[in-house]
């Protein structure tokens, strides 16, 4: 149990169930946390290699740095989110592609 | 002795004051008092002044070999340099005195010939612009400077012959002159071009010695030679240009006395004079033939003539062919010195004329009769009672240029047979020379005196305009005067008085110099050629001038020869003469109209056929190949390509816009496959 190739099919998972998130929901929340679990992925990866690869504290030091900017990033895009529903009255983001001709 | 400085700045002046002279009275001269008479006047007085100084300068000096030549670079191209300038010896100053001398007296003349005309402003003008090229010509040092203001002298005769244009024959006779004197222009200028190419200089003097070092030789020097020759012939009225001096007698007589007689004529044996050194043997003969011919040719046209300005016309061609046939034979000095006692007298005669014309035409003015020509001598006669000032000076001048001793005429005449003389007697050959100028000497004797016999003598034709003749005005008499005085043979031989004598002054003075070209007998040879030639010559022309004057005599004063009867002997001969033997009628023949019709063809092919078929034929291929441009430049290029790019990017914007979902998860999707695209390429 105590190998790299387990971790990454973990976080492999786990990217991959934030992207279908990010790509198939219609709800802007709901993309928000397909983005954390992404970002997640990315931090698994990040320990595992620090773990077994050569990384070291690097890796460590690199995924505080991704929480922290996964906690910036959710303040910003919640803000906008709730920009939005006030704006359109919703959060589907379907409804709101005003950008398209 | 006089300073080359005083000569250069005097040549400047006398060259140039005509020039403003000129100027002043062309622009404003109407508005000058007395029409700017003065200025010309005042101006022509100054250069007889300074050309009298120059005179007594080369008197005093008494140099035959004095030459002063300044000159300043006009042109300078490398290879290619024009110097103008002036070349100052005796002939030069000789010259500039007769050309300012005559010129005073046909300004002086002219203010009461011309009084009251309605161009006088512009009469003047002219004679100044005259005045100036005339002496441009004396003083030119080389061939190019000679030949502008040969052009010019050929324009200012042109303008004056040309002075009355309303009269239509006034103006024929100046386009005629002109056109006249561009054929004998058109060999000058080939003559020039033919020297300028061997030598490559333009001066006399650089001419002279590239002949003598043989840098032009043979029979292109012979071409050369007669090349400029030709603007000889034509300038000063040589057979078979000849036609123009007579009909030139359609301008005011007093320009016909400066130019038409005295000075621009002599332009031509002017030229010849200077160019002597030049010319080879051939070229001399063709110049002693053509000299001599025109000599007896217009003696003999000149015997029939009624016009009084055309007798004297016709006599002025023949004089001047006697200087050409010196120039030819030779004797050169004796040409000149033709020229400058010929100016003198036959410009007299020519004032006298104008005297006579000018007398007739105010008593048939006051008769009211337009249709009597005052020129005509039958309408004359006996008017010597009437007009003893211009009678009597006529006379004087009659006996000069018939060659009479005591007056100038003889020493020059006696001086150019002498020279034929000797040359006749080198070349037993060429012995109709020498009968052409004692035949034309007799001649010249009798139709002179046949002009004073009938203007001056026996009864007065039409009696009524008798009465009304009066001598003319002082402005008028006074020239005639100074002109007769000067056809004394005294003012020739000073200081000695000798009038059989072939030395003065002027022999002392000018002298010949040899010739460039190799072959042609040496200055000291024709010199002592002519000196023993001299007394045999002067038997002679004292022999036929009396019989031309006792012929005259019998016939037109005692009555004794009835010229009736005479005519009829002589018919077709008489009427040969009569008609100029009908030079100008054959030549309108024989080269005017068929030159006329050449002229028509030309012009029917380059309009008719040239322009017509082939310049518009051209136009409308162009139209056509232009038509077929357009359309492949408009509908192939245009419509096609060029709209063809902007179509298809419109299209293709189109198209690709909806791409442009505004979905971020189909972007994102899109991206994706992008990566997996990648992905799976950068694996393999």
């Amino acid at each position: 149990m105590e190998n790299l190739s387990n971790y990454l099919v973990i976080s492999s998972i786990l990217f991959s169930l934030g992207l279908f998130g990010v790509v198939t929901r219609r709800n802007g929340v709901a993309v928000l946390m397909g983005v954390e679990l992404i970002l997640n992925a990315a931090n698994l990866n990040f320990l595992a290699f620090a773990r077994f690869g050569g990384m070291n504290m690097s890796g460590h030091v690199y995924a505080l740095f991704v929480i922290v900017l996964a906690a910036a990033e959710a303040a910003v895009a919640l803000a906008i989110i709730i920009n939005i529903f006030n704006n359109f009255n919703t959060i589907n983001i379907d409804d709101v592609s005003e950008m398209k001709q | 002795m006089i300073s080359n400085n005083f000569i250069t700045n005097a040549c400047l002046l006398i060259l140039f004051l005509p020039l403003v002279a000129f100027l002043i009275n062309i622009f404003f001269g109407k508005r000058l008092p007395r029409q700017g008479d003065w200025i010309s006047i005042g101006a022509i007085i100054t250069t007889l002044v300074l050309s009298l100084s120059l005179f007594i300068g080369m008197l005093s000096n008494w140099d035959y070999k004095f030459s002063h030549e300044i000159y300043f670079s006009w042109i300078d191209l490398g290879a290619f340099k024009v110097d103008l300038g002036f070349w100052i010896d005796n002939i030069t100053i000789v010259m500039l005195l007769v050309v300012s001398l005559i010129s005073s007296m046909t300004h002086i003349f002219s203010l009461e010939y011309m009084k009251g005309d309605i161009r006088y402003n512009r009469y003047y003008a002219y004679l100044g612009l005259f005045t100036f090229s005339m002496n441009g010509i004396v003083l030119a040092n080389n061939l190019m400077s000679l030949y502008i203001f040969w052009e010019l002298v050929g324009v200012s005769s042109f303008l004056l012959i040309g002075h009355w244009f309303e009269k239509n024959s006034a103006a024929d006779a100046s386009k005629k002159a002109f056109l006249t004197n561009r054929v004998g222009d058109i060999g000058f200028f080939i003559g020039i071009m033919l020297m300028f190419t061997a030598i490559g200089s333009f001066n006399f003097q650089q001419l002279f010695s590239g002949v003598s070092n043989g840098m032009i030789s043979g029979s292109l020097l012979t071409f050369a030679g007669l090349g400029l020759f030709m603007g000889a012939v034509g300038k000063s009225s040589q057979f078979p240009l000849h036609i123009w001096l007579p009909d030139a007698m359609e301008g005011p007589t007093p320009v016909s006395a400066l130019m038409h007689a005295a000075t621009m004529v002599a332009a031509g044996v002017y030229l010849t004079v200077r160019l002597f050194p030049i010319f080879t043997p051939d070229a001399l003969l063709v110049i002693a033939y053509v000299g001599g011919f025109t000599a007896i040719f217009a003696a003999t046209i000149a015997i029939t003539q009624n016009d009084i300005k055309k007798v004297l016309a016709y006599s002025t061609v023949s004089q001047l062919g006697y200087m050409i046939l010196a120039v030819g034979v030779g004797n050169y000095v004796a040409a000149f010195f033709h020229l400058l006692t010929h100016a003198m007298f036959k410009a007299c005669l020519f004032y006298g004329s104008g005297s006579v014309i000018h007398a007739m035409h105010h008593s048939l003015h006051e008769l009211h009769d337009d249709d009597t020509d005052p020129q005509d001598m039958r309408n004359m006669g006996g008017l010597k009672n009437k007009m003893p000032i211009t009678s009597l000076t006529m006379t004087i001048a009659t006996l000069a240029i018939a060659g009479v001793p005591l007056f100038s005429g003889f020493l020059s005449k006696d001086a150019i047979l002498a020279g034929t003389l000797y040359f006749v007697d080198r070349h037993p050959e060429h012995l109709v020379l020498a009968l052409f100028g004692f035949g034309a000497a007799a001649i010249t004797a009798f139709y002179m005196f046949r002009l004073i016999f009938l203007t001056f003598y026996g009864e007065p034709k039409m009696p009524k305009v008798f009465e009304g003749i009066h001598e003319s005005p002082k402005v008028m008499t006074y020239p005639l005067i100074i002109l007769a005085t000067l056809s004394f043979f005294i003012f020739y031989t000073l200081p000695y008085f000798n009038p059989f004598a072939d030395y003065g002054w002027f022999t002392k003075l000018i002298k010949a110099t040899n010739s460039a070209v190799p072959g042609n007998p040496t200055a000291k040879e024709i010199y002592d050629g002519v000196h023993y030639a001299h007394y045999t010559a002067m038997t002679l022309s004292f022999i036929v001038a009396s019989v031309g004057i006792g012929l005259s005599f019998l016939t037109y004063y005692k009555k004794k020869l009835s010229p009736e009867i005479w005519t009829k002997r002589f018919g077709i001969l008489h009427k040969l003469s009569l008609n100029k033997y009908y030079f100008d009628e054959n030549y309108n023949r024989f080269f005017y109209q068929p030159f006329l019709k050449l002229c028509n063809a030309i012009a029917y092919v380059d309009w008719d056929l040239y322009d017509k078929y082939f310049i518009n034929g051209f136009g409308h291929i162009t139209k056509l190949l232009s038509k077929i441009t357009g359309r492949l430049d408009y509908e192939g290029l245009d419509q096609t390509l060029v709209d063809g790019i902007g179509k298809t990017a419109n299209n293709a914007g189109k198209n690709l816009k909806t791409v442009q979902t505004g979905r971020l998860q189909n972007y994102m999707l899109f991206a994706l496959i992008g990566v997996i695209i990648i992905l799976v390429f950068q694996a393999t």
